[in-house]
């Protein structure tokens, strides 16, 4: 029998407690164990930035995290960063700006715009491209997404409320 | 004609159409709450694990699952010989699923596990034992048809050769389009120019690997969630592999994240079905990125030649083509379409096309965008190209020059209906970015594309709700918009607001058959079909106001989302109304329709790459980039944007770096994104889109397909520009630093 | 070649001192240790053998810390390249070794991958390599035997192999501060922007006397042979130049490009050609030799 490692951490501000085998990814954990399948698994291996979480400040591809090292850590996922009912500027601006199409990339990209504007609130569309490019789209060709971005950005800095 | 014509169709007097709400799916999209095709989890659900074949040809000699199945947690394990032998019409189809005596392409699917833990499963594959006699194999066109190579397919004789066939061979079929007299047509040439040309298979890349959910009772009856282009084409695929009606399977779609084609094909659902029937409980197989890239899409590597001959003046005289494609390990390459398409976009009345269709021994090739029409293209717009260039005339005019128009007969056989083509030419040349001046080292390339789209079958229902809300189901799923756009039409038809219509993707047991999302057909077929029930909607409607009034139906007509009387009379009644008294007037109000559609609008696109070439190392850096496409008409233009910009992303990929690398014993190097290369964020600039609206008779709004065409001229495009940065022809796609960089060598 | 994600039967430690993990590297016959994992994970999953003990060296504060001494840097061997990039003073003084580092992968890999990872990964074309080679960077090793310091040039000796002996793992890189006007830089080919493996890399080094001549020379190629290699006859030639307008003469850089050149026994593969990295070798050379003095001159 194997034993299981019991993990617990912060996800989305709620503690938050799960059984995994050391070897699982914490993408899977998170997905499998907690039921938060906001993060897809794209690759795996960290090339498509679909899995991407923010863990303890910085922006993460879960699926190179192995589940025990998220013990005693801070996890904020897509499903995370709406307050309520109310949407973040970035998932407002990609809805408005059609920023999506089949919307599989979308969590991740989210996830990788909020670090990038929480650091840089006023990127450039060349540094929204560098910092997205950890990300990959098949479907929009980017435009779009870059446009949301900037969009957000200039929402963010009038709201003067760039959320923790 | 099934779709009900309008003369509305030139009138852009829309209220709904055209505008740019926000997509109905998209808040589940933002939040994370949408379910793709690996995020469903059912009680007491099995994890499901593919064994695949690490040989490019071989006998399969034996499999032993005895261990496989011994070990704790292991619940069911399947082979080949769980399912009906694979032969008649669905024979391909059948062991491309799961291989039977011989496997036929590195990651051919030999055998599947379902266990209880991932790891376990994992470990099951390891302990089935498979005994194979490897087999010599051939990976490219001139291999496969090289003499005394190996023969895939014992019985397979070439459809279409002439003389017949009689001697099997790898050579599935021969395509052959010809008008004309060549010799006539080449000897009227000023110019003639010719070239060889190469591209190598590329995958559709969707972001989303395969997955599939399937939960089936011991007597049969199969619940299948999965991710697809058509959940009634998965459906009935899978009843043909298992040989099982097709009423037995349910197939309830997931959200798909991103299919390009590559999706109309089933991988996995009959062996979960399968595995699931085994073990007495529902299983989940997800593919990973490695599974994705061996054994799904790609589109077919070539080889082609294409010699075309021109007046000095720029009149075309005479066009040769002559394409070979590589169809995967079983017959069924798009070389029809790309023969059928690469010369569509020209009067030419002397013309050979001819194609061949040829197996080797890597993955079966799936659609990907507009199937083969990039390819043939490439060739073609590419010696266009070159033609310009030597009589010195502008690319653009040259192709005007020769541009097809309503009434002309396409090289493929029929006469174009209306079609916008050459305003896309215009648009590019009244862009401002065609003065643009362009600095050292850089260059601009220009290239059109044509593809047909398609129609096929679909169907809707049309739900209203007791409050005069309305729901609209169809089945066709959701890739990038579509819900939205089926929204718009059904506001726009029944005159309420759109923030009232919930358009839904409904599974295989609640709406009518309808065919994959592929083709570009969805808005114009399916959205056909909503605009049809809605109609019928209206028809109702009318009769029940004119029931309640009293009066003839023709005295009642239905305005701006009202039943008003022709004369004023009455108060108006609107669909909240009628549907709150539905009791007295006929009980609840619902309709659906189906239609094979038929006025499919022709899709064309003009595009300019504008590059920089590093003269030092081949790296190419795409600088500006332009592409008018015609859409008919556009139901959200956001969305239509989005597939233009889609297209021309996954062609400059295409054109600069993707390819698929096997080694010498037919094994893929490169099955992941790191090394697969498709453009991330830094590697692209703004695609700058045109949105050209000549309306396609064929439909009530004038839509035309827009899905497609978009990826089918940026392969020439930025060889065309890679030309005029350095003044290297390049025939062999990937246009890769390194090819590049040889070229420049060369002097 | 695996089909299947997930289900790796391994078991995770997370020490928190050097003296636990040296403990507990010894007391497994197939242990490992590892930083961000972002070679440990696309490995294991590629079906190469899977450790069976998996040592998470990021609880250990020491291996984690990047502290100036006023001497030199000291960079924990499993600090997260994020921390180097983000860190302006570190930046200030070894900009080539940054942007290397800030070259790994995504900002989404940048938060797991380590300099330790890159380097005893031993890939050819490790980004941070050429830069650690050029600053001439020194590794301190643990084992139960204590510690010892060794150049980072001696640590890889092929394609996933190192000199370091079992039971061993690396605590830190040393790198001096430079004592006169000095630069680095380092530039990579790759078909992409991002998220891309170097074709060819180049890291270079370079230090000015009072007089603006060159005192002192590095480069250093990746991606060209089995290990990351030092160009030595490129560093002779450059040794004593003097600079006119910013840069040596033409001859002088002809010489670097044809020494860089000459220095790769590279492989055809998938990434690329004999033919190709040779020629690119030497132009990257040039480039990062010339990006290298104009930081040195505005030092
Ligand atoms: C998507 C993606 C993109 C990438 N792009 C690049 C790139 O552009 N350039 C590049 O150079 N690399 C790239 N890499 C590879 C990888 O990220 C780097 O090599 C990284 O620096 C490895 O660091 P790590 O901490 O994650 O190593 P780990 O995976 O933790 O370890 C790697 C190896 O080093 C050993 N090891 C780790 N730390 C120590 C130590 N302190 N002492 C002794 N041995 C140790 C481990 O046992 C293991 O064998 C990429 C990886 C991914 C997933
Ligand atoms: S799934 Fe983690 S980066 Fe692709
Ligand atoms: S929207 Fe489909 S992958 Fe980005």
């Amino acid at each position: 029998m194997s034993t299981k490692t019991h993990v617990t951490c912060i996800i989305n501000g709620d503690e938050t407690d799960f059984l995994t085998e050391d070897g699982e990814s914490l993408l899977n954990a998170l997905r499998d164990e907690v039921g938060l399948t906001g993060a897809k698994e794209g690759c795996g291996t960290g090339d498509c930035g679909a899995c991407s979480i923010i863990m303890n400040g910085d922006l993460t591809a879960s699926c190179l995290v192995f589940a025990p090292e998220a013990q005693c850590s801070t996890i904020v996922t897509v499903e995370g960063l709406a307050d309520g009912d109310h949407l973040h500027p970035l998932q407002q601006c990609f809805l408005e700006g059609a920023a999506l199409q089949c919307g599989v990339c979308t969590p991740g990209f989210l996830v990788a715009s909020k670090v990038l504007l929480d650091r840089n609130p006023n990127p450039d569309d060349t540094e929204i491209r560098y910092a997205l490019a950890g990300n990959l789209c098949r479907c929009t060709g980017y435009d779009k997404i870059v446009r949301a971005v900037k969009e957000a950005a200039v929402q963010l800095r009038e709201n003067g409320k760039v959320q923790a | 004609m099934t779709i009900a014509e309008d003369p509305a169709t030139t009138n852009p007097g829309y209220k709904w159409v055209g505008t740019r709400p926000i997509r109905p799916d998209g808040f589940e999209k933002v939040t994370g709450r949408a379910k793709f095709g690996a995020d469903l989890y059912l009680p007491g659900m099995l994890h499901g694990a593919v064994l695949r074949s690490p040989h490019a040809h071989a006998k399969i000699l034996s499999i032993d699952t005895s261990e496989a199945e011994a070990m704790a947690g292991v619940k069911s394990v399947i082979t080949g010989d769980d399912f009906p032998p694979a032969m008649g019409k669905e024979k391909d189809m059948a062991s491309n699923t799961i291989a039977r005596d011989k496997v036929l392409y590195e990651g051919h699917v030999v055998a599947a596990v379902a266990a209880t833990s991932r790891a376990q499963a994992r470990a099951a594959l390891d302990a089935i034992k498979v005994t194979y006699e490897v087999l010599p194999h051939v990976l490219t066109v001139d291999q496969a048809m090289a003499a005394g190579a190996p023969v895939l397919h014992d019985g397979m004789l070439t459809k279409g050769s002439e003389p017949a066939a009689t001697e099997p061979s790898n050579v599935a079929s021969r395509v052959i389009y010809q008008g004309g007299d060549l010799d006539k047509g080449f000897a009227e040439a000023d110019v003639v120019v010719e070239h060889e040309f190469t591209t190598k298979p590329v995958h559709q890349g969707y972001i989303e690997p395969h997955a599939a959910v399937a939960d089936t009772t011991p007597d049969g009856r199969s619940t299948v969630w999965c991710s697809s282009q058509g959940h009634f084409a998965m459906r009935t695929y899978s009843a043909q592999v298992l040989g099982w009606d097709s009423g037995r399977i349910r197939v309830i779609p997931a959200e798909i994240g991103g299919g390009f084609g590559g999706k109309t094909v089933i991988y996995l659902e009959p062996l979960a079905i399968k595995l699931s029937q085994k073990a007495g409980r529902p299983v989940k197989i997800v593919m990973s990125r490695d599974e994705v890239f061996r054994a799904t899409g790609p589109t077919s590597g070539s080889r082609m030649t294409a010699k075309i001959g021109a007046t000095k003046d720029g009149k075309i005289t005479a066009a040769d083509v002559h394409l070979w494609f590589e169809a995967g390990a079983y017959a069924g390459s798009p070389v029809g379409a790309a023969a059928m398409c690469c010369l569509a976009p020209y009067k030419v009345e002397n013309f050979t096309i001819e194609g061949f269709d040829v197996v080797v021994n890597k993955p079966r090739v799936a659609a990907y965008r507009a199937p083969g029409a990039p390819i043939s293209g490439f060739a073609v717009e590419s010696v266009m190209d070159e033609i310009a260039k030597s009589i010195g005339m502008d690319p653009i005019e040259f192709r005007l020059a020769n541009v097809v128009e309503e009434g002309d007969t396409a090289t493929y056989g029929p006469k174009f209906p209306r079609i916008g083509y050459k305003e896309t030419l215009e648009a590019i040349k009244n862009h401002p970015n065609y003065q643009e001046p362009l600095g050292p080292n850089q260059g601009r390339g220009i290239a059109v594309g044509f593809w047909f789209n398609a129609g096929m079958n679909s169907s809707a229902t049309v739900n209203v709700n007791e409050d005069g809300t309305v729901n609209v189901l169809t089945g066709s799923p959701d890739i990038g918009g579509s819900r939205a756009s089926m929204a718009l039409m059904a506001a726009e038809e029944l005159g309420v607001d759109v923030a009232r219509i919930s358009p839904n993707v409904a599974d295989t047991a609640t709406v009518g058959f309808n065919d994959v999302t592929g083709g570009s057909r969805t808005t114009l077929a399916t959205g056909g079909a909503v605009v049809n029930a809605c109609r019928m909607i209206i028809e109702d409607l009318r009769g029940r106001a004119a029931k309640q009034w009293d009066v003839a139906a023709d005295q009642v007509e239905w305005v701006d989302g009202q039943a008003q009387m022709v004369d004023g009379s009455q108060p108006p009644l609107s669909l909240a109304d009628i549907a709150k008294g539905w009791a007295r007037t006929g009980g609840p109000i619902a309709a659906s329709a189906s239609l094979n559609a038929r006025g499919v609008g022709a899709g064309f696109s003009t595009q300019m790459c504008d590059l920089e070439v590093d003269p030092e190392t081949g790296v190419v850096t795409i600088v500006r980039y332009t592409t008018a496409q015609d859409a008919g008409r556009a139901i959200h233009p956001s969305y239509v944007e989005g597939q233009f910009q889609g297209g021309v992303a996954q062609g400059i990929g295409w054109a600069l770096n993707e390819e698929y690398v096997h080694n010498a014993d037919g094994v893929m190097e490169n099955a992941g994104f790191l090394d697969y290369r498709m453009p991330v964020a830094s590697d692209l600039p703004m695609i700058d889109t045109v949105i050209v609206e000549v309306p396609n008779p064929g439909h009530p709004y004038g839509v035309r397909g827009v899905g497609e065409v978009g990826i089918v001229p940026p392969l020439a495009a930025v060889a065309n520009a890679v030309d005029s940065a350095t003044g290297k022809r390049i025939c062999h796609l990937p246009l890769s630093p390194i090819r590049i960089l040889d070229a420049l060598l060369e002097g | 070649m695996t089909f299947n994600p997930g289900g790796l039967p391994v078991k995770y430690f997370s020490p928190s001192t050097i003296e636990e993990a040296v403990e507990l590297l010894s007391s497994g016959p197939n242990r490992r240790v590892f930083a961000g994992a972002t070679d440990v994970v696309p490995q294991m999953r590629s079906g190469r053998p899977a450790p069976d003990g998996l040592i998470d060296l990021k609880g250990i504060e020491r291996l984690i810390s990047v502290t100036d001494t006023g001497s030199m840097w000291v960079i924990g061997a499993a600090a997260p390249t994020v921390r180097l990039t983000s860190n302006p003073a570190f930046v200030a003084s070894f900009p080539g070794l940054a942007e290397a580092s800030g070259l790994i992968g995504s900002d989404q890999v940048q938060s797991r991958s380590s300099l330790g990872g890159n380097l005893c990964n031993s890939s050819p074309a490790a980004d941070s390599v050429p830069a650690l080679f050029a600053n001439r960077a020194r590794a301190v090793i643990a084992s139960g035997a204590g510690t010892r310091t060794i150049a980072v040039q001696d640590v890889p000796t092929g394609p996933g192999r190192t000199s370091l002996a079992p039971g061993e793992f690396i605590i830190e890189f040393e790198i001096d501060r430079p004592t006169t006007n000095s630069g680095d830089a380092y530039f990579r080919l790759t078909p992409r922007t991002e998220m891309d493996i170097a074709v060819v890399g180049a890291g270079a080094r370079v230090d000015l006397d009072g007089a603006g001549t060159i005192s002192s020379a590095t480069l250093a190629l990746g991606a060209v042979a089995p290990t990351v290699v030092r160009v030595p006859d490129a560093e002779a030639a450059l040794l004593g130049a003097a600079l006119t307008n910013g840069a040596p003469s033409d001859d002088v850089l002809a010489a670097v490009a044809a020494a860089a050149s000459a220095a790769c026994n590279p492989i055809d593969d998938k990434r690329g050609t004999i033919k190709y990295r040779r020629h690119v070798a030497g132009v990257l050379a040039r480039r990062s030799i010339l990006a290298a003095i104009a930081r040195a001159s505005a030092a």
